[in-house]
């Protein structure tokens, strides 16, 4: 029975990526060389995906070293804080940084009131900043997990032989950071590279044009499906190059256990440098917490008194990412089962299954799903199950990385005693496999809920115009220029994102056998 | 996978609205209509008054992008009227085949002569780019002036939006050949290129930028709305280009009387008293209340430009490449 719900699942995937692609591949207009527009949506991308994970790793690296050795009240805020823009919706980022850094926000009037004309956040500066928001707390995770893994030892050893911070440098942190840097760098633009909402508003233009947002302009502006879908086979390439790239690139492991300890290092207890880490880590705490204090700050007010059709858009996107979360579910613990007890090969397979799925970017899956749909069904009328689907699709590298560790400990542990109890089928997964995977299962169900929340991807291309989402609502609110409402829309949409996160991890966690 | 996604969709959507008996009239229509200064709540108030059904509308986007959302839903779609095109879009619009002739015969107060089949007319005005003399004391007074000085522009995007289209047409109709250099000259003015006119006019009033593409009616808003007469709307020598906004019924409409019933509503003249001081634009038929005052205190261009809609639809292609390119720079 595991055997047919993890073919069915690993279909189901494979239809999700390969199929959307052949269905794309099929109806991509290849007769026309690419134009002008094309080329520089190609090069933006790379440029902007390039910038914002080299800024983002660079600035990483005093990040990280200071939180590695420093003690200092909230320190675990601050590393809980790194984690938080994998739940935070895009959109609402958006709205705290415009808020934050744009011409006529708080930086912004600053400089005017000392007579300067504040620049303008549109176009490629802009995009990169919103990715370094986004992604700086990344690497900083990535980075700050290299630096905690080198050994005390080597670190007691160093001050015995009298190392200043230049010779722990040489002999210590460059050789880590050389292993670190590069999977860090390929991960950060990985996830620029199908940027698709920050340049939708950040962008200011054809010249700030990322290919997602192409592909989503050809279809939307001008339904010229052709031409979005050649877009979406160069997207698509990218893609897979990218992530054969990761693939072969050391990719930094897990998703930060035991970042809970500071190193005691005798070369940085010098004042300067107690100064410097003190400077960096305040500035980075400044550009996380700024742009979110301020959505929480404007939207305070205006959530209590919000049009009723947002509080509708708001319960549709919950029943979403509900949805969602089941069918992760119904897709992550098939394999996880399968993985678990079959060869070396086949888990390879479902594991090269959910990269796929990174692979896949949402606009070329929502445009295959489109035309795949087309012939059969409304798509719109399929919106939100196709949103929930394709969440639970992104979802699923993170959910079997977290989930199949768990189900192979409890097999390895107590799968013999449960074999010779005849406990098989869904009794085992009932009695022994969810009990012991109930902490990694919450927190995967989590990050499906949050990611499906406040996705802006899918739904974009082919939402309902009088049924949104509540990202989606939150989008229009802010074209028809509704700032007030829009700003409690985002403080809605990014409470409801931390809740169902939040009772998801929690619920694993009270639950758990272990 | 078709019966999966459905039963998937029914669980997850919510049912209408219980015991919705009245037939319902779905137009769709650009964000600024339903807007509540739009003339959008006032329409539907009236109307609903005389057809004794639902008038609902949807806003999904600025025009160009309305036309580009009956083609996405095709024949399955809910809209019976689509109201927000304008005569650059219209020969695009009716090769689609989605759309269906009205049978009217109006005599128009329009500035060119309109005998289209398909679709009827029900406002007008001039693209202008307008700006705060408190902010901007000396206005460029042509579209060249504009592109070498360094104020800051929001306009809107052609492919979206029906007065971003409007300006692709009104630089190509002035000056032909020297279009492209134009844009290119623009581009280094250009803030920002927003999907939609709401977004463009709303970051202009918040100070993003001096001017915004808009039209020569806008100023009448300020000064009617909110008694402000610092927003002015730039003249310019070359002259300005025109748009005739419009609405037509769907082939695919399930309450044919009812959209023919709202076609003749709005060549009415309730729906036209409504347009000069909800939608800022110049009446289509005008109404017998004729004009507010303060509309005569707006510029009048020295020259009308307009492509006929054939024109319009092959000159965009040209037009729309040099743009792009222009601005991918």
């Amino acid at each position: 029975m595991t055997r047919v719900a993890s073919a069915a699942s690993l279909a189901l995937v494979l239809f999700l990526s390969v199929g959307t692609f052949v269905a794309v591949s099929l109806r991509a207009d290849t007769s026309l060389a690419l134009g002008t527009s094309d080329w520089a949506a190609i090069r933006f991308t790379f440029v902007q995906a390039a910038l914002s994970s080299a800024i983002s790793c660079l600035l990483a690296v005093p990040v990280a070293r200071a939180v590695a050795r420093r003690n200092f009240p909230g320190r675990s805020l601050l590393i809980t804080l790194l984690g938080a823009p994998f739940i935070l919706p895009t959109i609402v980022a958006i709205v705290g940084i415009l808020a934050v850094f744009g011409s006529t926000g708080l930086l912004g009037s600053l400089v005017r009131a000392v007579g300067i004309r504040a620049p303008e956040i549109y176009g490629l500066h802009g995009v990169v900043l919103a990715h370094v928001f986004f992604n700086l707390p990344l690497a900083t995770r990535f980075v700050l997990q290299g630096w905690l893994a080198v050994p005390s030892e080597r670190l007691r050893t160093a001050a015995a032989l009298g190392f200043g911070p230049r010779e722990v440098f040489t002999h210590i942190e460059r050789p880590m950071l050389r292993s670190v840097l590069p999977g860090a760098l390929v991960v950060v633009f990985l996830v620029c590279l199908s940027s698709f909402a920050v340049a939708l508003i950040m962008g200011g233009g054809p010249r700030a044009t990322t290919i997602e947002l192409a592909i989503y302009q050809a279809f939307m502006f001008e339904f010229d499906v052709g031409r979005a879908a050649r877009l979406a086979l160069i997207q698509f390439m990218l893609g897979i190059c990218a992530g054969i790239v990761a693939w072969r690139v050391a990719l930094p492991t897990g998703f930060g256990a035991g970042l809970d300890r500071p190193a005691e290092r005798w070369d940085a207890r010098r004042p300067g440098l107690r100064l410097a880490d003190g400077l960096v880590i305040t500035a980075v705490s400044l550009f996380l917490l700024l742009p979110l204090g301020t959505v929480l700050i404007e939207g305070f007010g205006e959530m209590f008194r919000l049009p009723s059709s947002v509080y509708f858009a708001a319960a549709r996107s919950l029943a979403v990412a509900l949805a969602s979360v089941l069918l992760m579910l119904a897709l992550a613990l098939p394999i996880a089962l399968a993985v678990s007890r079959t060869s070396q090969r086949q888990a390879l397979l479902a594991e090269g299954a959910g990269l796929l799925m990174i692979a896949a970017s949402p606009m070329v899956v929502g445009l295959g799903l489109y035309i795949i749909l087309f012939p059969l069904v409304d798509p719109i009328s399929v919106a939100l199950a196709v949103t929930a689907l394709v969440n639970a699709g992104t979802s699923l590298p993170f959910a079997l990385r977290a989930i199949i560790p768990a189900v192979r400990d409890a097999e390895v542990n107590f799968g013999s005693l449960a074999d010779s109890l005849g406990l098989n089928g869904a009794a085992r997964v009932r009695l022994l496999i969810l009990p012991r995977t109930m902490r990694p299962l919450g927190f995967a169900m989590g990050i499906t809920a949050a990611l499906s929340m406040g996705d802006l991807g899918v739904i974009a291309l082919f939402g309902s115009t009088d049924a949104p989402t509540l990202p989606l609502m939150l989008y229009r609110l802010m074209g028809a220029y509704r700032m007030e409402q829009a700003s409690g829309a985002a403080l809605l949409l990014v409470l409801l994102s931390i809740l169902v996160f939040w009772t998801f991890d929690r619920g694993g966690r009270i639950n758990s056998a272990s | 996978m078709k019966l999966f996604l459905s039963a998937l969709s029914l669980s997850i959507g919510f049912a209408a609205a219980a015991g919705a008996q009245q037939s319902v009239l779905t137009v769709y229509t650009y964000d600024s209509f339903v807007a509540e200064w739009g003339p959008g709540p006032a329409v539907e108030a009236a109307f609903e008054e005389t057809c004794g059904c639902d008038l609902q509308f949807v806003a999904a986007g600025d025009g160009a992008a309305l036309l580009a959302r009956i083609q996405l839903e095709g024949k399955r779609t809910d809209a019976d009227i689509v109201l927000g095109l304008d005569s650059n879009l219209t020969a695009r619009a009716a090769a689609t085949g989605l759309l269906t002739p009205h049978n009217r015969h109006d005599e128009w107060d329009l500035p060119v002569r309109w005998d289209d089949p398909l679709f009827v007319p029900y406002d007008w005005g001039f693209f202008a780019f307008v700006y705060d003399e408190t902010r901007t004391a000396e206005p460029p007074g042509s579209m060249e002036a504009l592109a070498r000085s360094d104020i800051r522009v929001v306009i809107q995007d052609p492919r979206s939006s029906t007065p971003g289209l409007g300006l692709l047409l009104w630089v190509k109709h002035a000056y032909g050949e020297r279009a492209k250099s134009i844009w290119q000259e623009l581009a280094d003015n250009v803030v920002t290129v927003t999907p939609g006119w709401s977004e463009a006019y709303g970051m202009f009033l918040d100070g993003h930028a001096e001017m915004v593409l808009s039209y020569t009616t806008s100023p009448a808003y300020h000064m009617i709305a909110e008694g402000d007469r610092t927003k002015r709307a730039a003249a310019f020598a070359e002259g300005h280009y025109m748009q005739v906004e419009v609405a037509a019924r769907l082939a695919a409409s399930d309450q044919p009387e009812l959209a023919d019933m709202f076609l003749e509503f709005m060549a009415g003249d309730v729906f036209q008293g409504l347009i000069p001081t909800t939608n800022w634009m110049y009446p289509a038929k005008m109404p017998a209340s004729g004009l507010p005052v303060e509309f005569g205190e707006l510029v009048q261009p020295s020259k009308a430009l307009l492509y006929s809609s054939d024109d319009a639809a092959s000159v965009r292609d040209v037009a729309l490449a040099e743009w792009l390119e222009a601005l991918s720079q």
